[in-house]
């Protein structure tokens, strides 16, 4: 029989809230945490919009050699670990560390670090052969992400299988699912999994701003992103970190753990199309949706809600429309479908995490978060986008998606208590 | 459970541009060691690089390629057209269109290509960086770009976990074989050779500052003092040995065992858990310590883990009872390309009979290993174990073996 996996532990830190119970509360109450850009100057940026974190690392009990020598992105992992794994209740000393893993997915890894360390050593980009002399003595750690899977394994204690997943922006999603994989195939019984990204910096902004990705609503940088809205027009960079304990469901059983849901299916592909383009048609995410659902048992009249990648870019939204509409035929009309990216922004390889942690509430609490600031629908937008407010619905199984630059397209379908057959 | 074969391998190596170049080169001990030729090194304490020789892009890519690639993304395209080219691939699967996938290992992405726009973005101003900076960079560039040439819509990911991630990304492969898809493009290419990357590598402490390239990479010798970095990899065809069969592919073996650990805190005194990675890829392959034939290391030529992997390798396998080589003194450290081309030789291992030497070095006895110096070695080779390490305690360790 397949081993199954559960979830058991969740550890968010997202724009407006650090912790489960602040990004929870953002959400049902449709606020939006999205806003001018304060990590620097953004004039002369055409995008001058993000999603920041209030987060000071040292209130959240990471010490001053830990803040010294991780980036952002792993500072936010290490948070959201230690909720995980509070919130789990596992004691790792009653605990097999060997079968014990990691997985973190980060699309950009510790860019900011990078860059800062750029600038000193370059002298702000005026040194071509730049002056190693004065990097950091941890340099090596954020020019390779693996670190962070090192930083959370040194954390937790563990000493099973660790590696980052860097998928673009479905690391969040891929992550998660190969650390499912690792379980059901036995080679670990407990995950520490999850992502972060923390990639405000000017590299970033000048990058989405060159192919016009991001929005450049800076005068109305509180409802920036809008998801499916006729007047939307680029996405809203973010940052953030949801890591999650994972484990097989009998291991779980046996220590009487909370469990929050299954993760029952997922999937992903690759359009093999282009760098950053979709095809407006949706069929490889449609196939991932398939694949998850057929692993999940599930049909299209289970699913009660989708949470959609929904960054808030043309194409984004149109595609995975047609790709929701070519799975679940006249269900996709009839579930709600919202976007958490209206209000938290999309922290790139964070974000699918992040997205699986609303998912997981949403079935715990039977309340769909909305779709923030959809006012006016994109006609080719025609599902029910939740516009605004929360919903109390009946959730148990829930269909989260993710899509991303390279071509990914990864699906994963959450099973709750209530919905298991 | 169907088993997993490799039947193409394309290579970009120090030492060698193409299987067969690298292949010879190794077999008869010939270095792509020396001084960086790529920017002037002078001013650093590390100036010796593994570099790949003679390598013109628009040679083998399309020129609409170029602008949006960064060097180690072309070596990777390159490698991939010879591994699809050498299993002789029809251009789509009959079965289905998302039967085949790519899967690539990776450690710092498009590092030269991120210099250049920093550069510009610093020093010119935002409007200047380039429209490709988006993905051209990222960890996840190479498995994008090789999919997109080659239509492959399947499972598709990017693994990094340092030196250790390439035999991470070929184990993910092997997994989708299992789970359905009939062929995985796998493996990493990683280059890393710019002033900005070199300032990186420089950091980790881990590199010789020796300037004779036959002095400078000496894993398992009294004079071990840290590693030479070097550019390039390996990418291979992974395929589901029946359906491969069924197209008449030839298959160069298998990919029998695999496992991933991590080390203890440093601070734990415990063991590290090289050894358990071994173990367990063993059982994975259903094989006895004794039917492996050769163990390709790690090598990281700093003595405490030069140590540590030959106190795992001797307590598996007991001291001297199995040959050792690390052919990778002869193209540098590779980072996440490392164990891939160590896959490669080790199929080309089994292939011809012959071990690769590891060149330059004097044994140090204390370690107590039959490690294979001087001339490459004629044996029966059915079985390989391949093991690769990452910084921060990655342990990754798979078998290979001859196709049954």
């Amino acid at each position: 029989m397949r081993r199954r996996v559960v979830i058991t532990g969740i550890g968010v830190v997202a724009p407006g809230g650090v912790g489960v119970k602040e990004f929870w509360t953002l959400l049902t109450d449709g606020r939006t945490a999205t806003g001018p850009i304060s990590f620097f100057d953004p004039s002369g940026f055409r995008s001058q919009v993000a999603a920041e974190i209030d987060f000071d690392p040292e209130s959240h009990g990471l010490s001053q050699q830990e803040i010294r020598r991780m980036d952002r992105a792993a500072q936010l992992a290490l948070v959201a670990t230690r909720e995980a794994v509070a919130d789990s209740e596992l004691e790792m000393s009653g605990t097999d560390p060997s079968r014990v893993g990691v997985t973190i997915g980060s699309a950009v890894g510790a860019t900011m670090g990078l860059e800062q360390e750029y600038r000193v050593v370059s002298d702000d980009g005026r040194l071509h052969l730049v002056d190693h002399r004065y990097a950091v003595p941890h340099l090596y750690s954020y020019l390779s992400p693996s670190s962070f899977a090192a930083e959370v394994a040194w954390e937790v204690g563990s000493e099973g299988p660790a590696t980052v997943i860097s998928a673009g922006c479905t690391s969040g999603l891929d992550s998660v699912g190969h650390a499912v994989e690792l379980i059901r195939e036995g080679a670990t019984d407990v995950m520490i999994a999850g992502s972060s990204d923390a990639p405000i910096s000017p590299i970033t902004m000048a990058c989405f701003d060159a192919i016009k990705a991001t929005t450049p609503s800076n005068d109305d940088p509180e409802h920036a992103s809008r998801p499916f809205d006729n007047r939307r027009n680029g996405f809203v960079l973010g940052e953030g970190a949801a890591m999650f304990v994972l484990e097989e469901l009998e291991h779980a059983r046996r220590r009487r753990a909370h469990i929050y849901a299954e993760i029952s299916g997922f999937a992903s592909r690759c359009n093999a199309f282009h760098m950053t383009g979709l095809r407006p048609d949706g069929r490889e995410m449609a196939e991932a949706i398939r694949v998850a659902m057929d692993e999940a048992k599930v049909g299209p009249e289970r699913i009660d809600y989708i949470n959609a990648h929904g960054s808030g870019t043309k194409q984004n939204d149109r595609h995975e429309t047609a790709a929701f509409k070519r799975t679940l035929g006249s269900y996709a009309y009839e579930r709600p479908v919202s976007s958490i990216k209206s209000m938290i922004g999309h922290s790139l390889g964070a974000i699918g995490s992040i997205e699986i942690a609303a998912s997981v509430l949403a079935i715990r609490h039977n309340v769909v978060p909305p779709t923030a600031n959809l006012h006016t629908p994109d006609p080719e937008c025609d599902l029910d986008y939740v516009p605004l407010v929360a919903r109390e619905w009946q959730t148990d199984t829930v269909l989260t998606v993710g899509s991303g630059f390279g071509g990914f397209q990864s699906a994963m379908v959450l099973t709750g208590p209530d919905g298991d057959h | 459970m169907s088993s997993t074969v490799v039947t193409g391998i394309g290579v970009t190596a120090p030492n060698g541009l193409g299987a067969k170049d690298f292949w010879s080169a190794t077999i008869e001990g010939r270095s792509g060691l020396g001084p960086v030729q790529r920017f002037d090194a002078g001013q650093y304490p590390v100036r010796l690089a593994g570099e790949i020789p003679g390598f013109k892009a628009e040679d083998h890519l399309p020129s609409r390629l170029l602008p949006q690639t960064d060097h180690m993304t072309r070596l990777a395209l390159v490698a991939a057209d010879w591994a699809l080219a050498d299993a002789e691939v029809p251009p789509e699967d009959p079965e289905s269109e998302f039967s085949r996938g790519v899967i690539t290992a990776s450690s710092s992405g498009g590092f030269e290509f991120g210099q250049n726009e920093l550069e510009k973005l610093w020093s010119q101003g935002s409007e200047y960086v380039s429209a490709y900076q988006s993905f051209a960079w990222f960890y996840a560039v190479n498995t994008g770009q090789i999919s997109i040439r080659h239509g492959m819509r399947g499972p598709s990911g990017v693994l990094v976990s340092d030196q250790a991630g390439g035999l991470d990304a070929v184990a993910a492969g092997r997994r989708q074989i299992r789970r359905g898809s009939s062929l995985i493009v796998s493996g990493g290419v990683d280059a890393t050779i710019c002033p900005w990357g070199w300032a990186a590598l420089i950091a980790s402490g881990r590199l010789s500052s020796i300037d004779d390239p036959d002095r400078a990479y000496l894993p398992f010798d009294a004079a071990a003092a840290g590693h030479v970095p070097g550019e390039g990899g390996a990418i291979l065809v992974l395929e589901n040995a029946v359906t491969a069969r069924a197209r008449g592919a030839e298959s160069y073996g298998e990919i029998a065992g695999y496992a991933a650990t991590f080390d203890p805190r440093p601070d734990s005194g415990r063991e590290p858990a090289l050894r358990r990675a071994i173990e367990i890829a063993l059982q994975d392959a259903e094989l006895e310590r004794g039917q492996i034939d050769v163990v390709f290391a790690d090598a990281a030529a700093v003595p405490e883990l030069d140590r540590q992997e030959a106190d795992a390798i001797n307590a598996v396998f007991g001291p001297g009872a199995v040959p050792v080589t690390a052919p990778k003194t002869m193209t540098g450290r590779l980072y996440s390309g490392a164990a891939p081309l160590d896959l490669a030789a080790a199929f080309l291992s089994i292939r011809d009979g012959v071990i690769p030497p590891t060149t330059n070095v004097s044994p140090a006895p204390e370690y107590r290993l039959d490690l294979v110096v001087g001339e490459a070695r004629e044996a029966r080779v059915r079985s390989v174990l391949v093991l690769a390490r990452g910084q921060g305690g990655f342990n990754s360790a798979m078998v290979v073996r001859q196709s049954r």
